[in-house]
């Protein structure tokens, strides 16, 4: 077998990485979208991420099932934002405050919890060889696509669908976009912002199952390394859009890929300057989609950051 | 009766509880009793660099009259100066092993000079007579030994005659690994080429599991690592069937079938050594060194995907170091961009310090070191 594909190997190696490395970023940023278009922004993602690994790892090697980790997730991440949001509808909370809270406590509590979880070898999920048509081992690998990859795009054009045609996202948005708007309909804003809130943990704890139960695979308590946070970011610059996310995902994913393979095929001078391609990247769309009239396109109006 | 900030009887107690304070840690010395300071840079338990500490300092447990104490996750920063403070004021520990590289230089050059009656032993190879305090050391073991007989099982496995090193930093450690490893695999077969890729940080989950998966994709089949937490590199390794050489701990559990061997410390003994001789009431030399002959590090036993020939090959070879002075690093070497390292007939053995400041990669090394 010959299997060396010379410089091929970097398109198939971003492509890879892409698929692998963005479901953890799609699922957080979606979670966002999903809390930031009703008004509230909620920084305790990161913290909600490394919980859902830790506890989806850990109800994995209990049951011996991984769906039922993901679930276990889902659930300790809807809980987490339940707190945030339950927390941030007293009155002179700040969200902002309150999320940072959240992310060091989930933290804290995940490496509580997820000691004695670190040496054990949990089931992986399910993945689907779409690569079953090349010969090339390397085509194979990049092609192994993860259910829950597939479960994020269906997500990611779920909600985009949501915002703009359904009665539940009508009213997500409005409440986003003004309180007295929303409360002249008869809806109460802190009803909507808890369960947005809720909702948007859960998307961020399956994100997390998907780190410890497929990619890389194991729960440790460098396992998410920031995706949380640069997650958040996302949502900015995808303009709170769903479908832009999935796209930012994809590109953060396969530009974090461009370091290793790059020095796999040989370019190895300089891997420090690779490895800040995805940031290098995000300042470089931020400025080509820059707007000279309005700062924040499309950010919903009661955001605490846009007010 | 008003009390006044500075009333007689507010600074009696106060000074009582403080002169009390201050006897502690003595009458604790009066005993003969030592506390032991253990600091790690991840957790304790990541199939790794600092498991492998972690289990060296459960060693130092057992002893009687030691008290260890410990602190995981503390960062290369100003934490870590932090946590040798409180160990030393509040534990009342005398001899400290802050067990990171990047621990040393300036944190344990901070505190060390403060603290001239205790003791820091650091892991790594940064402490130099005459430019460093004399209550600190360095203590390190030659396992680049261990990745050269990790490279003669690899020499055997592979097909491709090409092999994959997942490395964090170019440090030199570093750089010796990676080179022994090769060096062991082309004393099978001279053909054989590695690639390397570093990750720039110690423990990151995805990046590793990245690299891995690069290796694989450029034709690499079999894959070791020098990274705090192995498991990553080993369970991706497995997932894309390449055979794996373990670092730091015994990875085998991982994946039987397929583990060759690995290249595993065994402080225990050391640690035990160096304590021991503190309670003796001697002193620790500031540069302690040792590799297999030595027991300071030890190898995994061979997996069954290791042929007769291998084993045979590595045995002799094992056999061969433990009689001291064994050479990896040998003439006529040149480095990957052709720079000549070694004439014919020079050749650096394992205890060697010139190899603690290596800054190359050998020939036949796919990869830089910046």
């Amino acid at each position: 077998m010959d299997s060396d594909i010379g410089l091929w190997a970097i398109p198939l190696a971003i492509l890879g990485g892409a698929i692998r490395v963005s479901p953890p970023f799609l699922f957080v940023s979606l979670g966002e979208v999903l809390t930031e278009r009703s008004g509230r922004i909620n920084l305790g993602l990161e913290g909600t991420l490394v919980f859902g690994a830790m506890s989806g790892y850990a109800l994995a090697y209990q049951t011996g099932s991984p769906w039922v980790g993901v679930l276990a997730a889902a659930v300790a991440g809807s809980l987490f934002g339940l707190v945030h949001g339950l927390l941030c509808s007293l009155p002179r909370v700040n969200d902002i405050a309150i999320g940072i809270a959240m992310m060091l406590l989930g933290m804290g509590l995940a490496f509580f919890f997820g000691k004695p979880y670190i040496q054990p070898v949990a089931p992986d999920l399910p993945a689907i060889s779409f690569g079953w048509w090349s010969e090339l081992q390397q085509v194979q690998a990049a092609l192994r696509v993860n259910v829950l990859f597939l479960i994020g795009i269906a997500a990611a054009i779920g909600l985009w669908w949501m915002f703009r045609a359904t009665r539940l996202g009508l009213i997500i948005r409005v409440v986003g976009d003004s309180s007295d708007a929303a409360c002249a309909m008869g809806i109460r804003p802190s009803v909507v912002h808890t369960f947005a809130t809720a909702a948007g943990g859960a998307f961020a704890g399956v994100g997390g199952a998907y780190l410890s139960l497929f990619y890389p695979g194991s729960w440790n308590e460098g396992i998410s390394s920031g995706q949380g946070l640069m997650a958040v970011a996302l949502v900015i610059f995808a303009r709170w859009n769903p479908i832009a996310c999935l796209w930012a995902a994809l590109i953060f994913g396969g530009a974090g890929a461009l370091g290793p393979a790059l020095q796999s095929a040989g370019i190895s001078q300089g891997y420090y300057l690779f490895y800040a391609a995805p940031y290098v990247l995000t300042l470089g769309v931020l400025i080509a989609t820059s707007s000279p009239t309005r700062a924040v396109t499309g950010a919903p109006g009661e955001l605490s950051i846009t007010k | 009766m008003t009390s006044t900030p500075f009333s007689r009887r507010g600074f009696l107690k106060t000074s009582a509880a403080l002169a009390g304070a201050a006897a502690l840690p003595k009458a604790a010395f009066a005993a003969g009793d030592l506390t032991v300071g253990f600091i790690y840079v991840g957790p304790k338990d990541d199939y790794g660099y600092n498991q492998a500490h972690a289990e060296g300092a459960g060693a130092v447990k057992a002893l009687a009259g030691v008290t260890v104490v410990e602190e995981e996750n503390v960062a290369e920063t100003i934490d870590v100066q932090k946590s040798m403070e409180s160990m030393i004021n509040f534990d009342g520990a005398t001899l400290l092993f802050p067990t990171s590289f990047g621990y040393f230089d300036p944190h344990i050059l901070e505190v060390a000079p403060k603290n001239p009656d205790l003791r820091f032993q650091h892991c790594g190879g940064l402490w130099q007579d005459g430019v460093h305090p004399t209550n600190a050391g360095s203590y390190f073991g030659y396992i680049g030994m261990g990745q050269y007989l990790n490279g003669i099982t690899a020499g055997y496995a592979t097909k491709t005659k090409k092999i994959g090193f997942v490395a964090a930093k170019p440090i030199p450690q570093v750089l010796l690994n990676i080179n022994s490893f090769l060096l062991g695999a082309r004393s099978v077969d001279s053909e054989i080429t590695c690639q390397v890729i570093f990750t720039g940080e110690w423990s990151l989950a995805v990046k590793e599991a990245e690299a891995t998966n690069a290796l694989a994709d450029a034709g690499c089949d079999v894959v070791t690592c020098h990274v705090d937490g192995p498991k990553v590199v080993m369970e991706t390794g497995a997932a894309r069937g390449m055979y794996l050489n373990g670092y730091h701990a015994n990875q085998s559990s991982l994946a039987p079938e397929i583990y060759l061997t690995g290249a595993e410390w065994n402080w225990a003994k050391v640690y035990e050594d160096m304590v021991k001789t503190t309670m003796d009431g001697g002193t620790i030399p500031n540069f302690v060194r040792g590799g297999l002959a030595e027991g300071f590090i030890k190898m995994s036993p061979l997996g069954p995907a290791v042929s007769d020939e291998a084993r045979n090959k590595f045995e002799a070879t094992k056999a061969e170091i433990m009689k001291g002075g064994f050479a990896a690093i040998k003439g006529p070497l040149k480095d990957n961009k052709g720079n000549v390292i070694a004439t014919e007939g020079q050749a650096f053995e394992e205890s060697d310090v010139a190899l603690e400041s290596m800054d190359y990669l050998v020939e036949g090394v796919i990869g830089a070191t910046s």
